[in-house]
Parts: C-alpha cells; structure tokens; sequence
C-alpha cells in the first residue's frame, strides 16, 4: 500500500526525509554547475591561445592537463567529501517511523 | 587471427557465463519475483551498484566510436568526452534518496511504476512503455551488431557464428538471472574495463616513446590535434558543451539508469557508489579516448575509426595481453546490451501485460512470462540483427537523446516539484520525442542549428511544455 495515502486531507506532513533529499539533489546541480564552468573554463580560457604558446605538464597541454586532468581529480576529491561529511545517511523503507519522529524532535528543538 | 587472443576471450566469456549462472542460484523470492527479477530484491551494494551504472552506460561507443573518433579529431573529442565524468555522481545524486523512497512507497519495479504512481494515469505508463519498447529495443540490436562485428573481426569467425557466441552468452545469464546476474556480470566486466584501460594506455606510451614524444609527433602532423577546437577547427565550444547534455546531465532521464537508482540497499551504498561512480567514469573515458589519440603517430593511416582500439592493441601488446585487454570493449557492448534486453522485457512484462492485460495474474505465471518474455526477445534480438532492418538502424539514431527529451522531465520534476501533473508529463513526453525526431532532420540537411546537438533543444522545448501542461490544466499541489 502507498504509505502516502494514510495522511489524512488536513493533517498532511510531507516525509521529512524528503527535506534532506532535496538538500542533497541540489548539492547535486550545485557539483554539475562547478563542473561545468572548471571544465569549460580552463579548456576554452587557455586553449584558445595559439597551440605554439602551450606549455605542457606531464606532457599533456596545459589546458587539457587543468581542464580535464585536474578537473577529474578535482570533482573525485569533492564528491568523496560531500559522500563523507555532507550527505546523510537515512532509512530507505516506505515507512520508517521511528526515524521520522526523531527527526521532527531535532527540529522542533532547533 | 592469432590462438593466443581468443584464449582469453574465452576465459572471458565462459568466466561471465559462470558469474551470471551462479547469481541466478542465489535469486531468492522473499520479495516477490518481480522485485527480485527486475531489480534484484533492492539489494545491491555500493560497489556493484557504481560498477552496474558505469557499465550500462558505457557501451561500444565508449570504448570503439569514442577513441576512434579521437584518433581522428584530437584533444578536442577528449574534452568532449570529459563531460561525462558527471554522470557519476549526478544522476545518483539527483534521482537520490527521494526517487529510492518512493520507488519503495509506491512498490515500483521500473521507472514507468514510477511514473504511472506519481502521475496516476495509466496513459502516462502505456507511452512511455511503447518509447522504451520501440527505442531501447532499436538501441539493443545495434549494440548486437556491435558484439558480433567485435567478434567477428578479433576471431576472424564469421559473423553469423559470431553473432550467435554473443547471443548465447548474454541470453542464458540475463534470461535466468534477471537483474541480479545482469549487475554482478556488470561488476566484473566493469572491472575488466578498468584494468583492460590502464594496460592498453600504459601499453600505448611506451609503443610511441613516451607521452612528451607523442605529442610532438602530433604537433608536426597538424598543431590543431592538440587544440580543444579539433583536427579542422571546426569543433566550436558550443557544440562540445551541448554534450554536457546528452551524454552529462541528460543521462538522467534514461530509464536503464534511473532503475538502478532505485535498486541499491541503503543510502550508505548509495553513498559508496557515488564515489566510485565517479573515479571510475573518468578514469575509463580519460584513458580510453587518450590511448585514441595517442595511436595516431603509432599507426597513422586508419579510416574507419572503430578499429583503431583493436589495431592499436594487437600493434603495442603481446597477443595474449591484447586479448586480455580486447575484453573489455566485449565487456562494454555485453554489459549494456544485457540491462536493454532485462529492461524492455519489464516494459512488456510490468508495465504492459501486468498492467493492461492481466493484472490478476498469478506469482507462478509472472515467472514463466518474464523468463518466456526475456528470452523470445533475445531470439528476436538475434535474428534481427543477422541482417538488420533499416527501420531498426534508423530508429536508433533516436534512442539515447530521444529518450531523454522525453523523460527528463517528467522524472525529475515529478520527483521535486509538487505542481507537475499527468498533463505536464504527457505534454512533455509528446514534445521531447517529436521535436527530438523533427531537429534531426533539420539538423541532417542544414548543419547544426543554433550549432548545438540535436538533443539541446528538445531538452528546452520539453522543459517547457511540462511547465505549461502542468500549469494550465488542472494546477494542484501533489501529496508525495
């Protein structure tokens, strides 16, 4: 059964679960935008200079070695520290109600 | 064709056949078959669930059409390439913990579950049933072609025997095992990409003196091979960052991927596979597309771009390694291949015969139905693609960006925005595929409009009628 439907028309409360995937859902668009604008940046900002002017780290064109190279890196680094210190973890079962509850008490208190 | 580079193609394909055999023993129907079926009980872990994303989505155009077309263009179609790194951690990141919840809220098997709960209109679910039917069922075939042409031109066998060596070997795991074997086999093929990456690359560097000798080579051929602007120049920075559409952010909306976002066990796998999502991406795609332009000064000269792969490791590695490493182009076209065949097999089994023809169904007829199903459509599968239609070839110019025109937005914003509704979804849906069809053929005969992919702005227009749908008829807040 949809747990949904058991909420009454006047006491409605959406899943408080949800805020916190919300948070994290823009947290995504949030990486995809910094993504973007790193790679687009670096690959367009020193790459359209005349290929004479290049340097070259590890052997790679600067441009490609910041834009893409580092930019991978960079976004690893990142997502292994939102996953570690930002994202929360939390039940997965249509209807955890012991967790919900202790979650509504902590934001009642704050 | 060289005995020691069919041996560990063998070793290969006998290894996955085992792997594939043994999940299907494990299959246990606490569940209910359909959930342990289509999506595995719910039950994977971090690890295989990053392994299983990476491996559907990358295909043979990862590992064949990519590199070669970085062969010929350059750094360019690196960086083009690049874009992808983002579907490691966006779609997981998107869909998220909310589309896990409702999935299980609303007891949903597959993506059109969802949809068919969220917009509670059974025509939303038939529509998209038919475009996942029509489009993934092109999108398979032309992956089959994929598979026996490898085979074809590694063994020398011919390309019916070869054909039918991949079919067989997909068929029995995916038809017995259901999506437990289909994303245990995607693990170990993806980790066969991995390390199969690393060798050819290594192998690569030292065959062309090192990588500051490649690229000076590449510089006294043509300086533009090393701009982001490719081979000609024509390579514009608009086109290249449309890709972060099609192959980026848009890759949400495709429902081999969305399904696995609500396959995993716990968000603490959910979490896992993010990270390794994300490393393993863009490692397979930095290193594949750079072994593409770094065989160019090795062995210039070859035209047709999906046998640069190939050439280049038979050329640098001894036989036995190539054969090792040429695994993982099969693994690539088999591990996509055998989530399409599990995945429209739910859209006729699920979302069709459940839903419109027999909902009463019993659990003992479900079970012959899916296995009959999966099957049946992998012999059609096979016997298409001995000689495949026209119709067939052409339709899957559509599947990946049609697709996603379509169901972008009636996931994404059926999952965040409580005013969307079954007429924003239909609208959108509607839109996305006909204008993603119309944009093609303009695109076809007068270049690139506004010189962005085909799937821009299908992608906009779609968004737009969604909006519009939703808002002029019937406006009222959803109750998740």
């Amino acid at each position: 059964m949809p747990a949904n439907k058991q909420a009454s028309t006047d006491g409605y409360k959406p899943d408080p679960r949800f805020k916190i995937a919300h948070k994290e859902a823009l947290i995504g668009v949030g990486l995809a935008i910094f993504n973007f604008i790193w790679w687009f940046g670096f690959a367009y900002g020193l790459g359209s200079r005349p290929p004479e002017e290049y340097t070259y780290i590890f052997g790679l064109p600067d441009w490609f070695f910041y834009s893409c190279v580092i930019g991978f890196i960079l976004m690893c680094a990142l997502v292994i520290f939102i996953t570690k210190f930002v994202l929360k973890e939390v039940p997965l079962d249509a209807d955890p109600i012991d967790f919900n509850e202790t979650i509504e008490e902590e934001s009642q208190k704050s | 064709m060289n005995i020691q580079v069919i041996i560990p193609l063998v070793i290969f394909l006998v290894a996955i056949f085992a792997i594939g055999f043994i999940a299907s023993k494990q299959m246990n129907s606490s569940g209910g078959f359909l959930q342990e079926y289509f999506l595995g009980g719910r039950e994977l872990g971090g690890f295989v669930l990053a392994m299983t994303m990476v491996a559907t989505y990358g295909s043979a155009s990862s590992f064949l059409g990519g590199p070669g077309t970085a062969y010929t263009v350059g750094f360019g179609w690196i960086l083009l390439a690049m874009t992808q790194v983002v579907t490691g951690y966006f779609v997981l990141l998107i869909l998220g913990k909310k589309f896990a919840i409702l999935g299980r809220k609303y007891n949903a098997v597959t993506m059109i579950d969802f949809l068919k709960a969220r917009y509670n209109s059974p025509t939303v679910a038939i529509l998209s049933a038919i475009a996942i039917i029509i489009f993934l069922f092109s999108a398979m075939t032309a992956q089959w072609v994929g598979g026996g042409r490898l085979i074809e031109s590694l063994t020398g066998l011919e390309y019916t025997t070869a054909l039918f060596i991949f079919a067989i070997s997909v068929l029995v795991y995916v038809t017995i095992g259901g999506f437990r074997a289909v994303a245990l086999t995607d693990a170990v093929q993806g980790a066969i990409m991995v390390v199969g990456t690393l060798i050819l690359l290594i192998g690569v560097i030292i065959a062309g003196g090192g990588v500051p000798a490649i690229m000076q080579d590449l510089l006294n051929e043509n300086p533009r091979l090393v701009t982001p602007f490719g081979a000609d120049g024509t390579l514009s920075a608009a086109y290249v960052s449309s890709f972060w559409i099609l192959v980026g952010v848009g890759v949400v909306g495709l429902p081999q991927m969305a399904v696995r976002a609500m396959s995993y066990k716990s968000s603490r796998a959910m979490h896992r596979a993010l990270v390794i999502g994300t490393i393993v991406t863009g490692f397979i795609m930095l290193n594949m597309h750079l072994i593409g332009i770094f065989a160019r000064p090795i062995m210039p000269g070859i035209t047709v771009g999906d046998k640069v792969i190939p050439l280049i490791a038979l050329e640098v590695l001894p036989p036995w390694l190539a054969g090792i490493v040429l695994a993982a182009p099969m693994a690539a076209i088999m591990s996509t291949v055998d989530s399409l065949l599990l995945l429209v097999s739910s859209a006729i089994v699920k979302d069709v015969y459940l839903n419109f023809i027999k909902p009463e169904a019993t659990e003992r007829r479900v079970k012959q139905i899916s296995v009959g199903v999966t099957g049946i459509l992998g012999i059609i599968v096979f016997l298409l693609a001995i000689q495949p239609p026209d119709l067939l070839i052409f339709l899957n110019l559509f599947a990946f960006g049609g697709l996603e025109a379509a169901f972008i937005w009636p996931v994404v914003l059926g999952l965040y925005w409580k005013y969307g509704n079954k007429y924003g979804a239909l609208l959108s849906m509607i839109t996305g595929i006909v204008s993603y069809i119309a944009i093609h053929f303009y695109n076809s005969s007068y270049g690139n409009l506004f010189g962005v992919h085909t799937v821009t702005l299908p992608v906009l227009l779609s968004l737009i009628a969604y909006i519009i749908g939703s808002l002029a008829i019937q406006r009222k807040a959803f109750r998740f």
